[in-house]
């Protein structure tokens, strides 16, 4: 069968498959179990179809932001390895369907979120989305270093919403959880920059190793480890879970901290050599799971 | 194949899935009107 010559392939409408991958559905996975676990722990239960709904417009307004970031950066993308086989760089879909898509979704899962929960999480669910496209997409990411840092609490929300849909209000226990995915930002993504710098580097985005310098980002690592550690045992501490939680916690944080210090003293320089970071950033996403699985489990414990 | 075929067979598919989206939406309404019915009595 003879292949499709196109001068211009976005012309054609665009596959569903790449309507879906503007989403991010892997970096949606991660949101949506944070927000399920938010939901989870809270102490009132909503009927099964709200709390679904809830989940749902998570990972819709999850997938707003990758559309929107995906619409906003598809020149930058086109520019780093990592990215330029996504929908938009690779020319197999115009740039307006993504940002009507992005903007139709986030409009959606606002809505429709405040029409089934309540409009507190809907609020949040809003100001999550615009601060992950507006503040850190398009105003922090491209000016600096620091961007990983503040930005960090756009995917720090996801728990709290969860927590706000089921019960309506804010309290301790969430904001701690947020406090714990903000603090585990920098680190994960630091460890990740290390061995694809050139990447960002070509991209023109002045993420820490291209500003700072490779020894500056190790130091930085293992010193936001420290607090993020202390987030994770806090909610032991203060009485808000029980020893499961607390021990378990104290475990993964301490592999985390031994794996940051390795960081903090390895010597590589080529990507290729960059086991210590790579095994960090492995390690760091199965920290966040863990922790909010055995989180999940504790106060079911305790119930 | 055809240029034609192929915007033909991608307007299907994402007809198809537009279609099913919108059935689950509508049956998802349905439960939580159900749902925020019985919360409010």
């Amino acid at each position: 069968m003879p292949a499709i010559e196109l001068t211009n392939p976005a012309a054609l409408p665009a596959d569903w498959r790449d309507i879906l991958a503007l989403t991010k559905p892997r970096v949606m996975s991660l949101v949506v179990f944070s927000g399920l676990c938010g939901l989870l722990v809270a102490p009132a239960m909503p009927p099964l179809v709200l709390g679904f709904t809830a989940i749902l417009c998570i990972a819709l307004g999850a997938g707003a932001c990758g559309a929107l970031n995906q619409w906003y950066e598809a020149d930058i993308d086109a520019k780093m390895r990592r990215t330029a086989k996504r929908p938009l760089p690779a020319g197999r879909m115009d740039r307006q369907s993504a940002l009507h898509f992005g903007v139709g979704l986030a409009f959606f899962s606002v809505l429709l979120m405040g029409l089934a929960t309540n409009w507190l999480a809907a609020a949040l669910l809003a100001v999550s989305i615009l601060f992950y496209v507006l503040v850190y997409t398009v105003w922090l990411k491209p000016r600096t270093a620091q961007n990983i840092v503040i930005g960090g609490a756009a995917g720090a929300f996801p728990p709290l919403i969860g927590w706000v849909a089921a019960t309506g209000h804010v309290s301790a226990l969430p904001l701690l959880l947020f406090a714990i995915i903000f603090l585990w930002t920098p680190p994960h993504f630091w460890a990740l920059s290390l061995f694809v710098r050139s990447d960002y580097a070509a991209a023109g985005i002045p993420m820490l190793p291209v500003v700072a310098g490779v020894p500056s980002t190790r130091r930085q690592i293992f010193l936001y480890s420290l607090p993020m550690a202390a987030a994770a045992i806090a909610p032991w501490i203060l009485g808000l879970t029980g020893l499961v939680y607390g021990a378990s916690a104290a475990v993964l944080s301490g592999v985390f901290l031994i794996l940051a210090a390795r960081v903090l003293v390895s010597r590589a320089s080529e990507p290729a050599e960059m086991a210590a970071e790579k095994k960090l950033f492995a390690y760091s996403v199965f920290y966040l799971f863990a922790l909010f699985a055995i989180l999940v489990a504790d106060r079911w414990l305790a119930a | 194949m055809k240029l034609e075929d192929e915007i033909v067979r991608r307007q299907r598919a994402r007809a198809r899935i537009l279609a099913l989206l919108l059935g689950g939406f509508v049956v998802l309404v349905f439960f939580i009107t159900i749902a925020k019915t019985g919360m409010n009595r």
